[in-house]
């Protein structure tokens, strides 16, 4: 709504509003500080906001751990991992759905999102046992594929969204200029919807980075992501508040800075194409 | 490409999806079913027998489901209540004219990209613990004795918690309907004399009542199923004053290693799940056409 009103209306709006989103953003900012203080500083009675002695022995002490590497590169391993495989089985359903619809589009579109209603208390003893007897607990090729079927309706929702606001005509005026399935996905379509599939990637990597249900149940140390290390300072005896501040600087601010660039995607994607 | 081809070739595409879909939840939700009838705990392999409905009367009638259920309740409702309203105001807020409203936006929307180990764990120790959190400096400050939150009121700190990671995702969709309200629309009215009162009731509520309603759904999903925040901040304590129904599940099945017992209270909180799917899709139903 974009109507004129008085500077006076108008600073008063910034006041307000400035005031609201750094309350609500203090917890992450205050990380962000605690991060950069001694653990002494960091359990002091009387905290600091920033005038204290400013360091970044936590960050060289977390990247020191021998296995802080590991649960990096499993959560970036987990997260690509996941969507990657969600993308290639998703892709060509969403595909046919949108371009080929039959009776049954709808029905099985209701029905995919319905599976992300299951509670995965639901299922969680089953797949615990069958991962246990496979060898397949606390890998990483288990957890991608379960983060792949969790996301997978996600995927396949926002894609279809997305290939539905393709013109068919194209795809027609392709088909009668005698182009083959092959080329007509290579050159036309896939052009097209490159856009769409590369915004279900940001956000569904964003939610694959964050899962915390099935990284926290499934692993132990060899396979377990960033959720499960940050986890790991929940013990009494783990109390490092500054090292914590400096871990989960380090395990947010990615999928932060990806967040701030798919705000739009985030809201057509979790809300499975409902508001745009 | 004749239309039966395409057909075909489509089908094709489709059907991994639908398969791998359909086995991911078919499958182990038989085997739950299935287990859930039978004495079968993880301490003393080969003794499983079957002995139907035992589990579940043990379940049922146990106090920590009916404290467990509560508590899942408590945590769906107190979050959607504190999200919705406080997502609404913000979206108002946030809608008018004002200098850098990109950047207070970023700000707020924040929250929700926190894994939820770091928000629960960055809450628990950095604001609510009794000695050395903030909140504790800030009662000091004021002359106040400070609170043990998490202590003394687990189950409303949880709720503290879970509403800040997802009022920014309240915020964003209410957000984003708002901004596609027809301002001609609210001029006109404003025109005809209408009051700002009348003007929100009357314009602003009714449109905004699809993306409340696609709030209240996708937040009640995951609101059923919190894990990690109870795990890392409480582990269901004290007693099972902060416990959910799938945490409940976890700490017998996995913890206890009752496999049987726990089956039979995850296909409870299928069933839950399912009442609750049920009733928001009927609501759903009548604000969206998908």
């Amino acid at each position: 709504m974009a109507r004129a009103v008085t500077l006076n209306r108008r600073l008063i709006n910034t006041g307000v509003a400035w005031a609201i989103g750094l309350l609500i953003f203090f917890p992450v900012l205050y990380t962000i500080l605690t991060s950069f203080k001694t653990e002494a500083e960091a359990v002091s009675r009387t905290p600091s906001l920033i005038g204290f002695d400013w360091t970044l022995e936590n960050y060289a002490e977390v990247n020191s751990r021998a296995d802080y590497p590991r649960y990096f590169m499993n959560s970036v391993i987990i997260a690509f991992g996941s969507v990657i495989l969600g993308l290639i089985i998703a892709v060509p359903a969403a595909w046919s759905m949108a371009f080929v619809p039959s009776k049954r589009t709808r029905g099985i579109l209701m029905w995919m999102l319905s599976t992300k209603m299951l509670p995965p208390v639901g299922v969680l003893i089953p797949i615990y046992l069958l991962f246990r007897d496979w060898g397949l607990l606390d890998s990483r090729v288990g957890l991608v594929f379960v983060l792949t079927m969790v996301n997978l309706p996600i995927i396949v929702w926002m894609l279809f969204t997305y290939f539905r606001e393709i013109p068919g005509e194209i795809l027609e005026a392709a088909r009668m200029d005698g182009a083959s399935l092959k080329n007509e996905i290579l050159h036309v379509l896939t052009p097209m919807a490159l856009p769409g599939i590369a915004s279900t990637m940001l956000l569904n990597v964003i939610l694959a980075w964050n899962e915390a249900f099935w990284t926290l149940v499934l692993t132990t140390t060899n396979a377990a992501p960033l959720t499960a290390f940050i986890a790991s300072f929940s013990s009494p005896e783990g109390l490092f508040y500054a090292k914590l501040s400096a871990a989960s600087t380090m395990a947010i601010a990615p999928v932060l800075i990806l967040g701030w660039f798919s705000q739009k995607q985030l809201v057509r994607g979790l809300t499975f194409g409902a508001v745009k | 490409m004749s239309t039966t081809h395409s057909r075909a070739a489509a089908k094709t595409m489709l059907s991994p999806a639908v398969i791998l879909l359909f086995l991911w939840m078919i499958v182990p939700l038989a085997m739950t079913l299935y287990f859930s009838f039978l004495r079968y705990n993880l301490l003393s392999p080969g003794t499983e027998s079957f002995i139907g409905f035992t589990n579940y009367q043990y379940f049922l009638t146990d106090p920590a489901f009916f404290e467990a259920l509560g508590n899942t309740l408590t945590i769906v409702l107190g979050v959607l209540v504190i999200t919705v309203v406080g997502g609404t105001l913000l979206a108002l807020l946030l809608d008018q004219p004002m200098f850098g409203q990109g950047i207070v936006r970023l700000l707020v929307i924040a929250p929700f990209f926190v894994m939820p180990t770091v928000s629960a764990l960055v809450w628990k120790n950095m604001f609510m613990n009794p000695t050395n959190g903030l909140f504790a400096w800030l009662a000091r400050t004021v002359g106040a004795t400070p609170i043990d939150f998490l202590g003394h009121y687990p189950l409303a700190s949880i709720v503290m918690i879970v509403s800040w990671q997802w009022l920014p995702f309240a915020t964003l969709i209410l957000l984003t309907a708002l901004q596609s309200l027809d301002g001609e629309q609210i001029e006109a009215a404003e025109m005809d004399g209408a009051n700002a009162f009348s003007r929100f009731f009357h314009i602003v509520v009714p449109h905004l009542s699809r993306a409340a309603t696609v709030v209240i759904l996708i937040q009640t999903i995951f609101l059923l199923s919190i894990f990690a925040e109870i795990l890392v901040t409480t582990a269901g304590g004290p007693g099972y004053a902060s416990t959910n129904i799938p945490y409940l599940v976890y700490l017998q099945s996995l913890l206890q290693f009752d496999v049987g017992g726990g089956s039979a209270g995850g296909i409870v909180a299928v069933i839950l799940a399912n009442i609750v799917a049920i009733f928001l899709m009927r609501a759903v139903g009548k604000n969206l056409d998908l």
